[in-house]
């Protein structure tokens, strides 16, 4: 009796250990922006303005080169320059990037989420808490690419019209 | 008996068994509490409904996650997105798939068990031996059951999910080729905490939804072997609908 | 077995030709009770005296076990008065039926044991439930009673390993277990074997004997309850149709009475069910 208490015990305590191993697998190593189970909060912030943010989200990474360095903590609009206000929180270990770096929005692989990319400088003055990127790079929208693109069409077409024409009325 | 009464009887047993079955349902709940003072008795009951399923479970979740790949494999090649098998299988997974099938499998496998047994007890005049004795059938018998399988469910459904996804991985990747890195990190960018809690929400709703059922038509059997026999294929079919039921309008809730 | 509590009243064993009404532990006065329009009983009247062996005797179906149901306040009546240690069942609200129920013992007719428990953890279930006993007490206060009733060896054996004569006496001792005023037994004889039967019965007379212990015991066995008995009552349609000692029931002329002490299949009760006639339904034949 004591032996079937004993196995089903170890049985229960087998399975909510498994349950909640596989709970705490789900919410933290999966989604993008998942409970950070260690919490380096040694971060600082900064700001970036920037004329459009496209799809970027909060949570979406920060990097330097590729390298993951922070995270994006809030996206908000500033009314008096009428641009959209971006906030990074960027690791304490990258204490050293040029306060005249770029940032820019990309895109990772041709659909794939956005993110920000910084390019560094060349000043011998370092980002510190609150100081703004001076130099951003908006978000590539594809729409307006293809539109811009149909627009150089066209434009030559005319242009190629107009030509054939004076020609033939110069002949 | 004219077709419009007879309907209308249907209607009204309809209404009367959603009324009885919210009633117990208060009822359990009132006596989850002191239930909770015998922790013994939950535990043994999470023990039967979710320990007990696990070999279920798991290799049901290991089989749905390698069809989706399969599947997806299939579906996204063609519009050459094979890269996001990790996405698609994930999302499916954790929103869908896992909730509602690990909802059904419960439902079948300890559902009829936790209804059989209460039907049983009352068959055999335990629960009434009980009530004899001062003792509340209802927290001793149902509490810790309903509790049971409400603990139970939505283990249940992460365990699922993790091993769905890793048979999805296991079909794009071993089998298919997708590179591994793509199929993680395109999952990992794409899956929202909002997405895992969407599907945590549901599983803790579909788990009390079947073990109330299962424990109402138990309680409430014809206590004769065939009154107990009918009230567990009741339990099973009535979980079914109320899962998928509950589903939609879970579904229709969060987008 | 212990001494008789002190307040057990002076031990009886021949009936009491009066029957005092004053000294009842169980009243049931002018009881209607019906399910839907079928009427069970019509003005029921019985009384239990304490530290008595009560019988209550008749047909199949005669609704003995609601009557028991009534007195347990499982079921309230629609008329009439059901009183037990002096109050009105029906009027309890649940925590006071909960703690009269812990005065009265149930014995079921199929023991009712739980089915998931050993004997030893179902004779304590009610123990273990109400009481905070220290383990080595309870332990002992157990295997007292098992082995009240014989059956201190079978303690770690599980219900569905006993024969349906150790299951009702592992029933008795849970029933007892508590140390009730007043012992309900439903058809403890039934199915049994002469051997067990006898067990059974020598242990409802010693119970009572020794315990001062209430006793009703619902039963049709007419021979068995008779040799215990100190006052039976003969129930027929609802009604109590003889009432007395065995004696006085054996002794009884009224035709209903007689067909069930001598258990003649002819009689008020009918030997056949209602049909039609019977050369008739012979004879007919389909397209005749």
């Amino acid at each position: 009796m004591a032996q079937a208490n004993r196995s089903m015990e170890v049985g229960t305590g087998l399975f909510v250990l498994l349950g909640f191993a596989a709970l705490g697998f789900l919410t933290t190593q999966l989604p993008a922006s998942g409970l950070q189970l260690k919490r380096s909060s040694a971060s600082y912030s900064v700001i970036a303005k920037f004329d459009d943010i496209g799809g970027l989200k909060v949570g979406a990474p920060v990097t330097m080169a590729g390298v993951r360095v922070g995270q994006v903590n809030a996206i908000g609009y500033d009314t008096s320059v009428y641009r959209a206000s971006v906030t990074l929180s960027i690791d304490r270990r990258y204490a050293r990037i040029p306060d005249d770096s770029d940032a820019a929005i990309q895109t990772s692989g041709l659909l794939g989420a956005n993110y920000v990319a910084i390019t560094p400088g060349g000043a011998d003055t370092f980002l510190h808490a609150g100081s703004q990127l001076q130099f951003t790079q908006s978000a590539i929208v594809i729409e307006s690419l293809i539109n811009k693109l149909f627009a150089n069409f066209s434009s030559n077409k005319d242009s190629g019209d107009d030509k054939k024409g004076s020609s033939d009325a110069s002949k | 008996m004219s077709s419009l009464s007879q309907r209308r009887s249907m209607a009204l047993d309809a209404l009367g068994k959603i009324g009885a079955v919210s009633l117990f349902l208060l009822r359990v709940l009132g006596q989850c509490i002191p239930a909770l003072a015998r922790p013994q008795l939950v535990l043994k009951q999470v023990y039967n409904a979710g320990a007990r399923s696990l070999v279920i479970i798991m290799l049901s979740g290991l089989f749905v996650g390698m069809v989706l790949g399969l599947q997806g494999y299939d579906l996204l090649q063609r519009f050459g997105s094979e890269s996001a098998l990790g996405v698609a299988a994930a999302l499916g997974l954790i929103k869908e798939l896992g909730p509602v099938l690990t909802a059904l499998l419960f439902a079948g496998r300890a559902g009829t068990s936790l209804c059989s047994e209460i039907g049983l007890m009352n068959a055999t005049d335990q629960l009434a031996a009980m009530e004899m004795m001062a003792v509340d059938p209802v927290r001793h018998v149902v509490a810790p059951r309903f509790l049971g399988g409400f603990i139970a469910v939505p283990l249940l459904a992460a365990i699922f999910n993790c091993i769905g996804i890793y048979g999805a991985q296991l079909v794009g990747v071993t089998m298919m080729g997708i590179q591994p890195g793509t199929f993680w990190s395109q999952m990992q960018n794409s899956v929202e905490l909002r997405d895992v809690n969407e599907g945590v929400i549901k599983s803790v709703v579909f788990g009390a939804a079947c073990s109330l059922l299962a424990v109402y038509e138990g309680y409430h059997a014809e206590p004769t072997a065939d009154g107990v026999g009918l009230a567990t294929t009741r339990t099973v079919v009535t979980s079914a609908v109320l899962v998928l039921l509950l589903d939609y309008m879970l579904t229709a809730a969060f987008l | 077995m212990a001494e008789p509590r002190p307040s057990a009243p002076p031990r009886r064993t021949d009936a009491d030709p009066t029957h005092a009404v004053d000294d009842a532990v169980v009243d049931v006065r002018d009881v209607y009770y019906a399910i839907g329009s079928h009427a069970i009983f019509k003005g029921l009247n019985v009384r239990m005296r304490r530290g008595a062996i009560t019988a209550v005797m008749g047909p199949s179906g005669t609704g003995k076990t609601t009557l028991l149901r009534l007195i347990m306040g499982q079921i309230v009546a629609q008329s009439g008065l059901v009183n037990v240690f002096g109050e009105d069942v029906a009027r309890l609200k649940r925590r006071e039926l909960y703690r009269l129920r812990q005065r009265v013992g149930l014995l079921f007719q199929n023991g009712a044991l739980l089915t998931d428990l050993s004997v030893f953890e179902n004779v304590a279930f009610p123990v273990r439930e109400h009481a905070q006993l220290p383990e080595p007490v309870l332990r002992e206060l157990v295997l007292m009673k098992l082995q009240a009733v014989g059956l201190r060896g079978a303690a770690d054996l599980m219900p569905a390993e006993l024969s349906g004569g150790m299951a009702r006496r592992v029933a008795l001792a849970r029933a007892i277990v508590m140390d009730p005023e007043v012992l309900i037994y439903d058809e403890p004889f039934v199915g049994l074997d002469p051997i067990s039967m006898g067990v059974i019965v020598r242990l409802i007379q010693s119970l009572n004997r020794l315990l001062g212990i209430t006793s009703i015991v619902v039963s049709h066995d007419v021979r068995e309850i008779s040799a215990i008995a100190n006052y039976s009552y003969l129930l027929s349609e609802g009604q109590v149709v003889a009432e007395g000692s065995p004696a006085e029931l054996n002794a009884e002329q009224k035709d209903v009475v007689r067909q069930f002490m001598s258990g003649s299949p002819d009689g008020p009760v009918p030997f056949h069910y209602p049909a039609p006639d019977y050369f008739e339904q012979l004879l007919e034949r389909p397209g005749a």
